[in-house]
């Protein structure tokens, strides 16, 4: 045992790091699992609306795809399994791999492995401090789930075999972060090849979901549906799980043995000797810096689109029998038509998605600020504006770009699911293009803060999440109108379905340019550093 | 007309007061080496001439122009290595100097090269992969390589190893015989004894010497080492005799610099058997501001 030798210190060191992410992780999880039995248990009251629900999901190719199959139909318990089981397992393994990772190489590359490792550690201690933590965190969670689905009145086996569905995709996912951080020699390139397998094994359930349901079968995630919650708990899948981590497992142990510290198995790759001839603008660097995370949140979004907009056309049929879920959508989508009342609320959620990558985007300025990796371009002939600028023109036509693909990908999905592509893709990709004007506003007002107050700049954070909520809760709480407007969101004409003005678009887009100007003046005038 | 005259400068932080009345003058064509303590105000003021922080008081002129109204014109003419290097985690080192040599308006191709070799920089390793060290060599070598006037360099050998300071210091007698101006902020005394003409010492935020080497050992005690025929007595009444240590008919002792005539004859007539004496080195003026420093905190515990 002396290859473990401290990992009891190292655990609770870690513990103190994570002690306010775990737990943010742990909240908002359990609260959409709580949130979903207990609306479920309002919307779909009636036998008639479970079975009518659950017969439409039966027929609908891309909830199939995104969701899987209604096991049992006739109890919440069951809606709620198809619901959650398989999103909450990959979102339990993503938030496993961040632990792990985060507790393994991401320690190591930043050199406090090595101060840790001259002390008296055994040489398995931080691999297994990174996963004893995660799977606490896990083990914590579906503790948790399991009294939030008890407390809503759900039965006990079935909340049982749900919790497990989780820890059980957290177990495995932990095994596999534990090898990809082997592998990899930087933080970045171990949590995305662990995605990488992630994505792959949702995708696979997909797959079989839609399709031959023996692909499932090869997917983690699959297991935690085919565990069948609420639906004749079927025990021995869990086998699965155990026998499945265990044999990654050794396969990091093994690694742990091979290899020396700070080092990977992969080779970072090298980087060209002199620059490309068009590297020379401070946007040529931003475009470098930023292309990753405007390529992630485009698949993201594509994907989106995809769903939604393959779900649209047989969205009546979905919420037939329940007129509160169709209250809440055409109160969100605030026309009369179910289909075009989905298709707003699709556009509005796309337009906030769009509003947090420029965010992100802008507020990378502050980072290059505080990295002290501003220092050296302001000390060469471009100037403060410049520089923002350069940030600023990314956010700005990344978010037109994400907007335009998640609209295309939307109007497309629908325009062929209601054989009518010519009419349905210029409407669906015109109401997400609408969004652009509320996008911008957010934006500069996180440009505003970061030229103003810099340290403050993070608040731009706030301003979009006030937005979010206001867009979620404001319809069904019938929030007062004044406090619907201070939100830009509420400004954009609901399309498809609404009328459309350019007056509300023009005034956005002014006081944008507007809020940003007063930033980069301010940017001007301030120490930078 | 200097490369740099600042006069007076103020800058203050909140209700930190980080340059308290700062003088500096670099004469173009010169190394002029800028020492202080930790925190004294060598970092806030070559972020003022930068143009990135603003002075709240004081004159500032760099290159006959205002950091902070004529960065543009300015920034074409001067290169800057900053005291601690990061870099971009995924661009390579070669990507990081091509990158600021454009930005900067041009750079020496054959010089970049030779840079690389002399320097031992590896340019296609990634930013994130480079030790403390090498990140410093890209700066350098992103800096030495550009075409401009002023060089202004913020401890640019803190992490070189001995080897690689000795290739710095010939690069910077190089820049030095090209007639280029070179700020050299640094903490390592037998560097700026090799390579500045003169210094200037700041603590506190304010100037506390300056000039050229030479003239500043004259405002500093000379030591002497005696061995004398006769054990002395009287000496340490001597005006001008400090830190007396006598050992039978030998004695150490410094000495200001108006006394050395005086006191040279007054060891005369008590019979010098052998005598060596020696300037002051710059560790030694140096470390003189530190103690007072450190004595006048110890004498005033509570001030604050």
């Amino acid at each position: 045992m002396t290859q473990l030798l401290g990992t009891n210190a190292l655990v609770q060191l870690g513990m103190r790091r994570d002690r306010i992410m775990i737990p943010v992780w742990l909240y908002a999880l359990i609260a959409v699992v709580a949130s979903t039995g207990y609306s479920y248990g309002r919307l779909y009251d009636t036998r008639a609306a479970r079975l009518g629900f659950a017969s439409a999901v039966a027929t609908n190719g891309s909830t199939l795809a995104f969701y899987g199959h209604v096991y049992n139909a006739d109890s919440i318990g069951g809606l709620t399994a198809w619901r959650l089981s398989g999103i909450g397992a990959a979102l339990t393994a993503a938030f496993t791999v961040l632990l792990v990772v985060r507790h393994t190489r991401a320690d190591e590359e930043a050199g406090r492995l090595e101060l840790i490792g001259a002390g008296v550690v055994g040489r398995y201690a931080p691999l297994t401090t990174g996963v004893v933590i995660a799977l606490g965190a896990d083990a914590a969670l579906a503790g948790l789930v399991l009294i939030a689905q008890v407390a809503v009145g759900l039965p006990f086996a079935g909340a049982v075999a749900f919790a497990l569905g989780w820890f059980g995709a957290g177990l495995v996912f932990a095994a596999v972060a534990a090898v990809t951080a082997q592998i990899a020699e930087t933080s970045r390139v171990a949590n995305g090849l662990a995605f990488g397998v992630l994505g792959l094994a949702y995708l696979l359930r997909a797959v079989g979901d839609a399709g031959p349901s023996w692909v499932s079968w090869l997917s983690p995630i699959g297991w935690s549906q085919q565990l069948r919650p609420y639906a004749g708990e079927r025990w021995w899948v869990l086998g699965l799980f155990v026998a499945l981590a265990a044999v990654i497992g050794a396969v990091a142990y093994g690694l742990v043995e091979r290899r020396d510290i700070g080092a990977g198995l992969l080779p970072t790759r090298p980087g060209p000797a002199a620059a490309a001839p068009t590297l020379r603008s401070p946007l040529a660097l931003a475009w470098r810096l930023q292309r990753g995370l405007l390529a992630g949140w485009a698949v993201a979004l594509l994907i989106y689109g995809a769903v939604i907009g393959g779900i649209a056309d047989g969205i009546d049929a979905l919420v037939q029998e329940s007129k509160g879920t169709r209250d809440i959508i055409t109160d969100m989508g605030g026309t009369k038509s179910l289909i075009d009342a989905f298709l707003a609320t699709a556009a509005g959620l796309l337009g906030l998605a769009a509003a947090v990558y420029a965010v992100q985007a802008v507020l990378r300025l502050r980072t290059e600020e505080t990295e002290q990796r501003a220092e050296p371009l302001l000390a060469t002939r471009v100037g403060r504006i410049r520089w923002a600028l350069s940030h600023v023109t990314i956010a700005v036509a990344g978010s037109v770009v994400l907007l335009a693909l998640g609209g295309l990908s939307a109007g497309l999905a629908h325009g062929l699911r209601s054989h009518d592509v010519g009419h349905q893709l210029p409407r669906v990709l015109g109401a997400a293009l609408a969004q652009l004007p509320a996008t911008w506003v957010v934006t500069a007002v996180a440009l505003a803060l970061f030229g103003l107050r810099p340290r403050a700049a993070p608040a731009g954070w706030g301003v979009l999440g006030a937005c979010l909520l206001l867009w979620l809760l404001g319809p069904s709480v019938h929030l007062a109108q004044w406090a619907m407007d201070i939100s830009p969101f509420t400004h954009i004409p609901k399309l498809p379905g609404s009328a459309f003005s350019t007056t509300p678009l023009a005034l956005l887009t002014a006081i944008a340019v507007l809020v940003a100007a007063a930033g980069l003046a301010a940017l001007r005038r301030r120490d930078i550093g | 007309m200097p490369a740099i005259d600042i006069q007076n400068l103020v800058k203050t932080f909140g209700r930190t007061q980080a340059l308290n009345g700062l003088d500096l003058s670099v004469e173009i064509g010169e190394v002029h080496g800028f020492l202080g303590p930790n925190g004294a105000g060598k970092s806030t003021t070559i972020r003022v001439l930068l143009g990135l922080l603003r002075a709240d008081s004081g004159e500032v002129r760099l290159l006959g122009g205002d950091p902070w109204r004529d960065i543009a014109t300015l920034h074409r003419r001067l290169a800057y290595v900053p005291g601690d290097v990061t870099l971009w985690p995924n661009l390579s080192g070669g990507e990081v100097i091509d990158l600021l040599g454009r930005l900067r308006g041009g750079m020496d191709e054959r010089r970049r090269a030779e840079l690389l070799e002399r320097f031992e920089l590896d340019p296609t390793k990634k930013g994130r992969a480079y030790s403390k060290g090498n990140r410093q060599k890209v700066a350098l070598v992103a800096a030495l390589a550009s075409d401009v006037e002023l060089l202004i360099l913020d401890e640019p050998t803190s992490g070189l190893d001995p080897l690689m300071e000795e290739v710095f210091r010939e690069c910077i007698a190089d820049e030095r015989a090209r007639g280029r101006t070179v700020l050299l902020s640094s903490h390592i005394l037998s560097e700026v004894e090799a390579l500045c003409e003169r210094v200037s010492i700041i603590r506190d935020g304010r100037t506390v010497e300056s000039g050229s080497l030479s003239e500043l050992r004259h405002l500093t005690r000379t030591s002497i080492t005696a061995e004398l025929d006769t054990a002395p007595d009287g000496l340490a009444r001597h005006p001008g005799v400090h830190d007396l240590n006598v050992d039978g008919t030998t004695v150490r002792l410094e000495v200001d610099p108006p006394q050395l005539g005086d006191v040279l004859g007054e060891l005369t007539k008590l019979g010098v058997r052998s005598l060596a004496s020696r300037p002051p080195t710059l560790e030694e003026l140096f470390l003189r501001h530190y103690a007072t420093d450190a004595s006048r905190e110890r004498s005033t515990p509570e001030a604050s």
